[in-house]
């Protein structure tokens, strides 16, 4: 099993050199040749666990609580412009 | 050749906080980067908890579009990397929403199918600006994490007039029940129709989303753009590409944003950080208890109770805050002892509309006040007005004299006399045409 | 004043009540023997000095005032994936080399209310990604009895600490081993909670479904002690369990009920003979205390290395995503190779087509996983097992093994998938003096009967009173 590395660089937003593209491709299928075993095991009528806990219906009231000031919430971006973060222009708008 | 369109709609709930954290939702305004907590600007670490409002505002809607709500629902993470996602995925809704296979029957007589109603997050606001001679693009969060409701129909339209008549319906039923402004110039309705033609009666195996249309003069010129785009298209023999586009408003057409195919892969998975819903019945028929009377069942009670025609029982119920106006002024005339005058409904109706009051500015007193003055006044029956306006003009010729000059300002004046004679008050309106048609 | 840095939590709260040391006394000791050692272990990213002796002056103050804290003036060192207000949080990778948190983690919120001196943040594998510490970012964590040798991971540099008397006690986070391992590896107790029991508001997600904070400690009282200050239901925490808080430190020294101790054969496969004698001299010992064993036939653990991988990989590929260097931190490009692998990985088993084989598959099997368990704790109290298949490996071991964590953590992993306590304790060590663990798994908040019988097997074994590491 081979996985498209390029392409899924892609969808991870991972920018890989052409040198990292190729060693990836053979480590990762090194990896899905090891986690192939789970075939193994019959899962019929076998329900996934999306939670471990069990619990259900955590929710919050809707109140209000103290927000970060515009300080703070800015403090550790590189690139900002009155009170915003900024990046390079994108198209596409 | 059939237009065949779906539309969805995205609408902001007015909460107070928002929907994974607490700060205020309350973003329209306000300066940027202000409304934010580690949770919706995405630090690490950060974990979300979901409002248990917004959650009842979306089932409520729901159930007004008489959708199905499972027993079971959860939130998924749709990933995918854009600037204004600070997480890199949205908390949403993939494969069990809360609202499922609701309809709603539009004023043309056709129902439309609603496919479901889901509840996510809204993200950051880009503004692209040129700073320094650079083109940049600036990013506030502040609305990142307001509560969405996302309502999807079936590809069920057919024509733009439905489309407008459905938004105009989903418009009313959300600011009915309290749950947002709906407003699409402020970003608080937004809309993406789904366009394709069908040549052969089937679904067509493709399909355009339509995006940045802020408002419902867009609505219409957008879809119709599209329609005649794709018909043109295929009369050349050629299919539609399935991608998304642009309404640019200065162009007046749609213009190619992205070919959809590529970004679809959203690799949703269930919200680890999120227990799922389970509701009972109980809560299911408690939340169902909130639903206050909606428009349409209100204007045929109107028409009932109070023997008001379908026309005028529209324009009462047109929004919430006037119809309950108009009820609670009925209510304050059952009210009345004494031997003052007690306004009919059809007279408090057709007084509102025919003044378009506005409940913010006149209070219930004041208007049940006006209302008895205007009716006092029709007791001088037209007749004696004339007569008292002729004597009028006949003792002050100059009147009639300056109004021919085009002096309007005299008319006034007249008011004033013929005020002074009868001593009572009056409709000033309607002295004012009369005078007007005794001059001409 | 070197034998300071060798109290236990328990002996210094005794001491400072009784007025026979300061706070800041105590704190200075550590400080001056993370001076000493720090270039030899590379156990800390940040060391907070004018902090904690911030900290150590005004706890002494609250201890003369007769003030009652539950850590009050107690040097502890921090996991460096625990966002620490005003305090650089770097999860050891170069990513977030600069990021410094406007935001207190709940665990260390808590510390901080209980009194706590924060000694430093510790190093781990960038990310939590791994069982060595040695893909930090920041250089390998060298295990303190023989620093040829790694400390385990990911909570490597918190259990270096704690075994080289660094720190007085310090703060792990386990998603399958993080914190068991280590502590095997380097002999101290390393308790797991269950998923659920302490709120991970602030610590950097690795694992959604499976990240457990906890605490690496010299004995069990101590971890038993911290337990009770962190745990607990957390507003800010979805998947916080609401279930009150057991005193902890009362229970501990409750009566010892004679248990059935359950052993599962498949866990002993393949683990190295030295691990296994100490297996065998810890079932005597247990045998001693009154216990009896049980023979069970758990699911064969190598699948839970499938399950994990799968899990992890795939959460951690959408938990990773936030780092885009916009808002805090550097881009993406300077994300380490093995965090890389991990995302791409991730992302490969959640999509489109792949997705039902892989990530579906694989949550069906956590299901058969925790059915298993929950049939053998039918039979069974608890489980008895080695914590890892092998005492520490060398440095470089980890090197150009794409899979050994998982492979490492192969003991370890079926319990955590399932949300499980388990508590490692040091029970031996092997010919070249390096500790060897062993961990007593239990189900969903039992923390307090694990320590319990945790706590009695201690009494018996004594070890660590015998040996130090040389440093």
């Amino acid at each position: 099993m081979k996985i498209n590395v390029k392409h899924t660089a892609k969808l991870a937003n991972l920018p890989l050199s052409t040198r990292e593209v190729k060693k990836f491709e053979g480590q990762l299928s090194e990896t899905l040749r090891y986690i192939e075993g789970l075939n193994e095991i019959n899962t019929d009528n076998v329900k996934p666990t999306d939670h471990v806990t069990g619990q259900e219906n955590v929710l919050r009231e809707d109140a209000t609580t103290p927000s970060l000031s515009q300080k703070e919430a800015l403090s550790n971006s590189k690139s900002k412009h009155n009170g915003m973060f900024k990046v390079k222009a994108i198209l596409n708008e | 050749m059939n237009p065949v369109i779906g539309l969805e709609v995205h609408v902001e709930l007015k909460t107070k906080s928002k929907m994974f954290c607490g700060c205020s939702a309350d973003y329209f305004g306000k300066k940027p980067n202000t409304h934010t907590c580690p949770v919706c600007l995405g630090l690490p670490g950060s974990l979300p908890v979901p409002n248990k409002t917004a959650i009842e505002w979306c089932v409520m809607l729901g159930m007004t579009l008489n959708c199905d709500i499972p027993q079971f629902s959860k939130f998924d993470r749709k990933n995918y990397f854009y600037p204004d996602l600070p997480k890199g995925y949205q908390i949403s809704q993939y494969d069990e929403p809360f609202c499922l296979k609701g309809s709603i029957k539009l004023d043309s007589g056709k129902t439309i199918g609603i496919t479901r109603v889901h509840m996510e997050e809204d993200t950051g606001k880009l503004i692209h600006e040129s700073v320094g001679g650079e083109d940049v693009t600036l990013i506030d969060f502040n609305r990142s994490g307001v509560p969405l409701v996302e309502i999807v129909t079936d590809p069920d339209f057919d024509n733009v007039k439905d489309v407008i008549d459905y938004l105009k319906k989903l418009q009313q039923i959300t600011r009915y029940l309290d749950i947002s402004n709906a407003d699409m110039e402020k970003g608080d309705m937004r809309l993406e129709p789904n366009v394709s033609i069908s040549t052969d009666g089937k679904i067509p195996n493709y399909k355009v989303e339509v995006k940045n249309i802020n408002s419902f003069k867009f609505v219409e010129k957008s879809i119709n753009y599209e329609i005649r785009r794709q018909a043109s298209l295929i009369k050349e023999n050629e299919k539609p590409i399935q991608e998304t586009r642009g309404w640019n408003e200065a162009k007046q057409k749609t213009v190619s944003q992205r070919v959809k195919e590529e970004s679809s892969d959203y690799r949703y998975f269930p919200e680890p950080d999120i227990p799922p819903i389970k509701w009972s019945q109980k809560k299911i028929n408690e939340i169902r208890s909130f639903i206050p009377e909606l428009a349409d069942e209100k204007v045929k009670r109107f028409t009932k109770a109070y023997a008001l025609s379908n026309y005028d029982g529209l324009l009462l119920t047109k929004e919430k805050s006037l119809a309950d106006y108009f009820e609670e002024t009925i209510k304050q005339i059952k009210l009345i002892k004494n031997d003052e005058i007690k306004p009919t409904p059809k007279q408090v109706a057709n007084y509102i509309i025919n003044k378009g009051t506005d409940p913010e500015q006149t209070t219930i007193y004041q208007l049940i006040h006006s209302i008895q003055s205007s009716l006092v006044l029709s007791s001088i029956p037209d007749k004696e007005l004339k007569d008292i306006i002729k004597k009028v003009l006949k003792d002050y010729p100059k009147i009639t004299e300056d109004y021919k000059k085009g002096k309007k300002s005299v008319i006034q004046f007249a008011i004033g006399q013929v005020m002074y004679i009868i001593r009572k008050k009056i409709d000033i309106e309607i002295l004012r045409k009369l005078i007007i048609e005794e001059l001409n | 004043m070197s034998n300071l840095t060798s109290l236990t939590i328990t002996q210094a709260k005794d001491k400072l009540r009784k007025k026979e040391i300061s706070s800041m006394e105590l704190t200075k000791a550590c400080l001056e023997r993370i001076k000493k050692l720090q270039g030899k272990l590379n156990v800390f990213v940040t060391i907070t000095e004018k902090e904690a002796l911030a900290s150590a002056k005004e706890a002494d103050n609250e201890l003369r005032n007769g003030s009652y804290l539950p850590l009050l003036g107690i040097p502890i060192a921090i996991k460096d994936n625990f966002c620490t207000i005003g305090v650089r949080t770097t999860a050891s990778s170069k990513v977030l080399d600069d990021f410094i948190p406007p935001y207190e983690s709940t665990v260390t919120q808590r510390l901080k209310d209980a009194g706590i001196v924060m000694l430093g943040k510790t190093n781990m594998d960038a990310w939590a990604h791994g069982s060595s510490t040695e893909t930090s970012d920041y250089g390998p964590t060298r295990n303190p009895w023989n620093i040829n040798y790694l400390a385990g991971g990911s909570s490597g540099g918190s259990a270096a600490a704690t075994a080289a008397d660094l720190c007085i006690g310090s703060i792990g986070s386990e998603t399958a081993g993080s914190i068991r391992q280590p502590a095997s590896w380097c002999g101290a107790v390393g308790l797991k909670p269950t998923y659920g029991r302490v709120s991970r508001y602030g610590v950097v997600a690795m694992g959604s479904s499976l990240d457990s904070p906890g605490a690496i400690t010299k004995s069990v009282e101590d971890a038993a002690l911290i337990l009770e200050v962190i745990a607990g239901h957390d507003p800010k925490d979805a998947t916080s369990s609401n279930l009150p808080v057991p005193k902890y430190l009362l229970e501990i020294k409750n009566p010892e009920k004679k248990l059935k101790i359950g052993i599962s054969g498949n866990y002993l496969e393949g683990v190295d003979v030295q691990v296994i004698k100490v297996f065998e001299n810890t079932k005597k010992m247990l045998q001693k205390l009154g216990h009896t064993f049980v023979d069970l036939k758990l699911f064969d653990p190598k699948y839970a290395i499938d399950v994990y991988t799968i899990l992890q990989r795939s959460e951690v590929s959408s938990n990773l995503a936030r780092y885009d260097g916009i808002r805090y931190g550097n881009d993406r490009s300077f994300f380490g190779e093995e965090a890389k692998r991990r995302i791409m990985l991730g992302t490969f088993t959640l999509s489109s087509g792949y997705y039902d084989a892989y990530y579906k598959k694989a949550q069906k099997v956590r299901t058969i996983i925790i059915n298993d368990f929950k049939e053998a704790f039918d039979k069974a109290d608890f489980i008895l097992a080695p914590t890892s298949p092998t005492p520490a490996l060398k440095l470089g071991a980890s090197q150009g093994k794409i899979m050994f964590g998982e492979l490492a953590d192969v003991l370890v992993e079926p319990s955590a998938i399932a949300g499980l306590t388990g508590i490692n304790l040091p029970a031996g060590f092997s010919s070249d003096g390096l500790p060897i663990g062993m961990q007593f798994i239990g189900p969903q908040f039992s923390e307090s009967e694990i320590i319990n019988i945790a706590y009695s097997f201690e009494k018996e074994t004594e070890f660590l009173k015998e040996r130090k590491p040389n440093l």
